[in-house]
């Protein structure tokens, strides 16, 4: 049996009751993430073409966020025996994330190096 | 038991440090450090909840561990191992990885939920968590398969794993397949609402992750050549969408605001890179490749010239503007185009390159390809500052690219119309490196080939680069 002591904590329980997602906190979210996205929309104007590729890479990198679902699911139990398919595909996930996140970040790096990092030492 | 509200806080900061890392990314000065804050702040999100895990109880370590190790290890040494030019697939392929790891994020948490018979009665929470769920999935799926087939697009082709044939991939979009593509999202959408009415129920999740699949092979499937950018940073903007729903699945606000900033930010990325390119966000993705479909005919013909002929002409000349293009990122004849410049500024020219802003396989591209080559930054001049140089210049060497330099694009009509060009033709000798006359990716004939002062040059880039080469070191 699959035991994940915080799958109770997945969602806030302001309310609380058992297990009880509140109206007032799906709002809340809901919020965030309506600010979240006008803030994306006003962050970013104008760039220069030679950063769209950075830009994007980096960008890409954060969305690795989901590293954090990642990580809370893959807390299982191997005393129990096999902890289980949702176990496992946490687990797929979290490699993945965890390239995303890596990978992404150091990639943009090198590319900023060749594109910034030449114009500092050019004295331009 | 720590107060819950320490580690909101700690992801607060983290969203904050996204935040700011985005923004100065967008800006060449503090693009360097807008990057590093980004890591910063993913760091601290992964530290906060590792904190968190632990002072909750940890009941097995073995996953996380070993995930964590696995990830650092591949995404270290992919990182360092890629090529300059391999820097479009990478980008990508680690796109495709954030965009499945939602997705797969979510359909751990559904089965893990009903693993334990832990389903919510039907009210605001069953119907949140499971669109959520849903939705995740649906947008996670697209984005790791379109990516996918984007990497392999990038790379031009895949290696059949058996007979080890190089297979070049299809770029095939009839227009019925835009209805086959709103059937399938219709349908993933259908599906979401059924799991809501019978949450329980293993096929409709699966079925969503089959007809997502599918969708983001297909919507990929038809988008080719120059417009391949576009699609990786709307798929880059998917992927932030899913890990804002992801957020909602698993109750996370920082997922949430680094998701949808990401999603938002990244489509108006995506508009910013068509407006350079002077299309439309729905001509990319609904016209199949070749904008309109309909090419000019080629009947002029042109006779071309040989290397010889150039390094004559090009003996003596006092200054020299190279145009790079898709051409030499596909034949990769960057370090050939730098050998070229070595040895003409051994003889006192003035080399300089002109970057257009769409020129390549990603906007960068040139330049991530020539700083490879050892090209001193200094050079590369971007279009709205050389253009004026062209007039002054003795040979314009242009190397694959093609619509970037059309000058029809000046007169309004057509495909091109408006598009900004680099004004090559104002150059007294221009020198094209091509390997026909065919026509660029507008599907638009260019009056510049037949010009008089116009020297063709028919071949591959890399071959006729080093071709020109030997001719000039005869001279």
């Amino acid at each position: 049996m699959l035991r994940r002591p915080d799958s109770r904590k997945t969602v806030p329980t302001r309310g609380g009751g058992k297990l009880s997602l509140t109206v007032a906190a799906l709002i809340g979210s809901i919020t965030v993430f309506v600010l979240a996205i006008f803030l994306g929309f006003e962050l970013i104007s104008k760039v220069p073409s030679t950063l769209h590729t950075p830009l994007m890479s980096g960008a890409n990198a954060i969305s690795g966020i989901t590293i954090v679902g990642a990580l809370i699911l893959s807390n299982t139990a191997f005393n129990e025996g096999d902890p289980g398919t949702a176990a496992w595909i946490a687990f797929a996930a979290l490699i993945m994330a965890t390239i995303n996140v890596v990978g992404g970040f150091m990639v943009t790096n090198k590319m900023l190096e060749m594109i910034a990092g030449k114009r500092r030492r050019g004295g331009k | 038991m720590v107060n819950a509200a320490v580690w909101d806080i700690g992801y607060l900061v983290a969203a904050a440090l996204f935040i700011l890392g985005i923004k100065q990314l967008s800006s060449p000065r503090t693009a360097p450090q807008g990057n590093r804050m980004g890591a910063m702040g993913m760091f601290l999100a992964v530290l906060v909840t590792l904190a968190r895990m632990y002072s909750e109880g940890v009941v097995g370590w073995e996953l996380i561990v070993g995930g964590l190790a696995i990830g650092i290890l591949i995404g270290a040494l992919m990182a360092t191992r890629v090529e300059m030019t391999g820097m479009p697939e990478l980008v990508a392929l680690f796109n495709g990885f954030g965009g499945g790891a939602s997705a797969l994020v979510a359909l751990s948490e559904v089965l893990g939920r009903l693993q334990e018979g832990n389903v919510p009665d039907a009210g605001v929470e069953l119907y949140a968590i499971w669109v959520a769920i849903g939705l995740s999935g649906l947008v996670g799926w697209v984005t790791l398969t379109g990516s996918l087939v984007a990497m392999m697009k990038l790379k031009g082709g895949f290696v059949v794993p058996i007979s080890k044939k190089w297979v070049r991939f299809p770029t095939w979009g009839p227009p019925w397949l835009n209805v086959v593509k709103i059937l399938l999202f219709a349908g993933s959408l259908y599906l979401v609402w059924l799991t809501i009415n019978d949450p329980t129920n293993k096929d409709y999740i699966w079925g969503i992750v089959g007809l997502s699949s599918l969708l983001g092979i297909l919507f990929v499937m038809p988008i080719g050549g120059a417009d391949m950018p576009v699609v990786v940073s709307l798929l880059n903007s998917l992927s932030g969408i899913a890990a804002a729903f992801t957020g909602f699945v698993i109750g996370n606000n920082v997922l949430i605001i680094a998701g949808s900033m990401v999603g938002a930010a990244g489509l108006i990325l995506t508009f910013i890179m068509c407006k350079a390119m002077n299309r439309t966000l729905p001509d990319v993705l609904f016209k199949s490749f070749g904008g309109s479909g309909e090419k000019d005919q080629v009947t002029r013909t042109k006779v071309g010239s040989d290397p010889e002929e150039v390094a004559m002409v090009l003996d003596g000349a006092q200054k020299v503007i190279v145009v790079p293009g898709y051409g030499m990122a596909v034949s990769q004849s960057q370090h050939a185009v730098k050998e070229f410049a070595n040895m003409m500024e051994a003889e006192g020219c003035e080399i300089s390159y002109a970057i257009h802003p769409v020129a390549g396989r990603m906007p960068g591209h040139m330049n991530v390809l020539l700083a490879e080559a050892s090209v001193p930054y200094e050079q590369l001049i971007e279009m709205d500052d050389i253009n004026s140089e062209f007039p002054e210049c003795d040979v314009a060497l242009i190397i694959g690219a093609n619509d970037t330099i059309n000058p029809v694009a000046r007169t309004g009509e057509g495909p091109l119309a408006g598009m900004p060009i680099l004004d090559v033709d104002k150059a007294r000798v221009v020198v094209i490196i091509k390997r026909s006359l065919s026509v660029g990716y507008a599907g638009v004939d260019n009056d510049l080939f037949y010009m008089d002062k116009t020297m063709m040059l028919f071949g591959d880039g890399k071959k006729m680069m080093n071709e020109l080469n030997s001719a000039l070191k005869e001279l």
